[in-house]
């Protein structure tokens, strides 16, 4: 009988350890760097964003605490069908807890879609939309780094404001195009500006002469280029051999990086205004992870605001899964956790998570330096101004988003 | 109307790598029987070669117009030694796949080590700035580009369809072993023509450099317009491929002016309608 009781005993023991291991939090993780492996977005993120994501991780110090976290990533080659199939998998087959950096804003809202239905947590740095916090937020996303609105806000307001109260659009012709063009406008003809006219080119696109011409002929001020990556490139050093610059009209390159500047190179680069969030020679911080980051770069390069996007967003990431305990493999909680510990990282500074997903940090506004003024290989910037963060991103009354109308 | 004049000019300056490019393509099927699937990566490496002269030899563009060309012919032509001329008398199907190939080898060695944003490479001095035509501004860089472009088409035309040695050419073409026969050493001429047609696709990259980034995905994202182009020209025919590449540049500028979105899909809508109407090309003879 005692025996029996014993022999009872010890099963339902037994019984409850099993079922605290299913049920409980483990502290093992598995995230997806999900990008541009090698198209026109991959320098500005892909395989710099894996190294990134790398570098959170290692430097989290997680894994001396017992922690499993394993790094995989994919190419989503700019195509939203191949980007939510490879989510889709990294969810269902390969167990991925989080998808992170997803440049290209139409790969990246469909991304959205996938992380919401199978409840995993998404860190977006790479894509522009501010839809993601908008009218398509979802308690699983959290936007870092930038934004549409943000862009338009901080570049756009400083050109009207400096007399540039006509314009005409280069627009790319995808979700990222049409959403900076609507978030220029609206701030231009909030400030009094007029928009005379635009034209929406094909993505990736090598020639923009005719583009060009006809933004020359608009006879706008301010020609605003809504798009990205080799596209800005192109329509940049191509403006110049037209001679638009001199004839008086201003380009004002809505979203720009470093990668893009080193490609137009700066005798034609010089003077342009544009906003970052990130550059890598702001401050001591960002120097020092700089410094660590391009030594282990294949080609040298110093970050971009979207790599040092996923490295802040994914140390955020594991603060709230310290905070937690364990992972408790409910994306929906990791997020809500992520959003109650206010933002501090070396790169970024302070912020805040806002209830839409939408990070909230400085924003700075940068001029291209002279060929003259630049010191180094990835020289670049000069800072003229910063936007705070309170101000940068859409004021939570603005937003649409349907969480915040609970 | 000013600004249709305008668009007509910048197609005509698409339009002439367009026939650079086919040009080639077409000298090396009509020549060699093989669809080239490596120009553009050829192409690409035209412009790269021009760069590594400016930066690491500090010779300058136009050295480069002359080097580069031969620098990535003679690359060609090792290419068709050990490789593509295992294939004569096979499927063109073969050639495409094996060039197909090397097209991506060639692509991921140089995105392996230069990422994909581009290198800068600068317009020469003397071909700086622009000229007021009244209708446009039209920088002297896009003028020249047209004018050499057109010479050198119509050199290679002359080469090929005029002289004595663009005779035995053709001839080698239709009868190689009486051409044997003759004396003359056909696999040489052969591997010199396929020398030839990667030697203009470099002189189009050396061209495009100052005016596109020098990338090395610059040539994927134009063999497929530039295929198109062959494909409503008529595979093989000379002056065939160089008509239609300035006509399709014309058509492509007039479609970025009415409707812009349109303009990386015409080609291939005029492909489609070439190809039911007229299955051999516009200038094209049936096989």
């Amino acid at each position: 009988m005692k025996n029996t009781i014993s022999a009872l005993l010890l099963g339902t023991a037994l019984a409850l350890s099993v079922a605290s291991i299913a049920s409980a939090d483990d502290k093992v993780v598995k995230i997806g760097v999900l990008s541009d492996q090698s198209g026109l977005y991959a320098d500005l993120a892909g395989p710099g964003s894996t190294l990134a994501a790398q570098m959170a991780i290692e430097d989290s110090g997680l894994k001396a605490k017992g922690w499993t976290i394993d790094l995989i990533s994919g190419d989503h080659q700019n195509k939203p069908d191949i980007g939510t199939t490879i989510a889709r998998q990294w969810f269902d087959v390969d167990k991925v807890d989080t998808v992170v950096d997803v440049p290209n804003s139409g790969v990246a809202l469909a991304v959205n879609n996938v992380v919401k239905e199978k409840n995993g947590v998404y860190i977006n740095s790479g894509a522009a939309t501010s839809d993601l916090t908008n009218a398509q937020c979802s308690p699983n996303t959290v936007h870092w780094t930038y934004d549409t609105y943000m862009l338009a806000h901080a570049t756009g307001q400083a050109l009207v404001k400096a007399g540039g109260d006509t314009w005409f659009f280069l627009t790319a012709d995808y979700a990222f195009g049409a959403a900076l063009e609507r978030d220029t406008t609206a701030v231009v003809v909030a400030n009094g500006g007029k928009v005379v006219g635009g034209v929406k080119h094909p993505l990736n696109t090598a020639d923009f002469s005719s583009f060009l011409l006809q933004a020359q002929a608009s006879k706008a001020k301010i020609i605003g280029l809504a798009n990205a990556g080799g596209d800005t490139t192109n329509s940049i050093k191509q403006a110049a051999e037209f001679g638009i610059v001199k004839g008086g009209q201003k380009l004002a390159a809505l979203l720009l990086f470093l990668t893009d500047v080193k490609a137009i190179g700066l005798e034609t680069a010089q003077g342009l205004n544009f906003t970052e969030t990130f550059y890598w020679d702001l401050n001591d911080n960002t120097r020092a992870f700089s410094k660590r980051f391009s030594a282990r770069m294949k080609n040298s390069a110093p970050p971009t605001m979207v790599q040092a996007g996923v490295y802040a967003g994914l140390m955020h990431y594991f603060k709230a899964l310290e905070a937690l305990g364990g992972n408790p493999h409910d994306g929906a909680k990791v997020v809500a956790k992520m959003k109650t510990i206010p933002t501090d990282d070396p790169l970024f500074g302070k912020g805040e998570i806002e209830a839409n997903g939408r990070v909230t940090h400085d924003a700075y506004l940068f001029e291209v330096k002279k060929p003259s003024e630049s010191k180094g290989p990835w020289d670049f910037y000069k800072l003229v101004g910063t936007v705070p963060g309170n101000q940068a991103f859409t004021p939570l009354d603005k937003s649409t988003c349907a969480l915040l109308k609970k | 109307m000013q600004a249709l004049y305008a668009q007509l000019l910048v197609g005509l300056i698409n339009g002439s790598f367009y026939a650079l490019l086919s040009l080639g393509l077409a000298v090396i099927f009509g020549m060699l029987n093989i669809i080239n699937f490596a120009h553009g990566a050829l192409y690409m490496m035209g412009a790269f070669v021009a760069y590594f002269l400016l930066n690491l030899g500090g010779i300058n563009y136009w050295w480069a117009l002359i080097i580069a060309p031969v620098v990535v012919g003679i690359f060609g032509m090792i290419l068709e030694r050990t490789m593509l001329q295992w294939l004569t008398g096979l499927d063109h199907l073969y050639g495409l796949l094996l060039t197909f190939g090397i097209a991506l080898i060639v692509q991921g060695v140089f995105q392996n080590y230069f990422g994909s944003s581009g290198l800068p490479y600068s317009i020469p001095d003397q071909l700086k700035g622009g000229v007021n035509l009244g209708f446009m501004f039209l920088p002297v860089y896009r003028g020249w580009v047209v004018i050499f472009s057109l010479v050198v088409c119509l050199a290679t035309w002359f080469l090929i369809e005029k002289t004595q040695l663009g005779a035995y050419l053709r001839a080698a073409t239709e009868n190689p072993t009486l051409v044997r026969a003759f004396g003359i050493n056909v696999p040489r001429m052969i591997t010199l023509t396929y020398g030839l047609g990667v030697g203009l696709a470099a002189l189009a990259g050396v061209l495009s450099a100052p005016i596109n980034q020098v990338r090395p995905l610059m040539g994927a994202d134009l063999i497929i317009v530039v295929f198109a182009v062959v494909v409503i020209g008529g595979m093989g025919s000379i002056m065939g491929s160089i008509i239609t590449g300035f006509a399709l540049g014309v058509i492509e500028g007039l479609t970025k002016y009415f409707y812009p979105e349109a303009s990386n899909t015409v080609v291939f809508v005029l492909m489609v309608v070439v190809l039911l109407v007229k299955p051999t090309g516009l200038t094209g003879r049936a096989a």
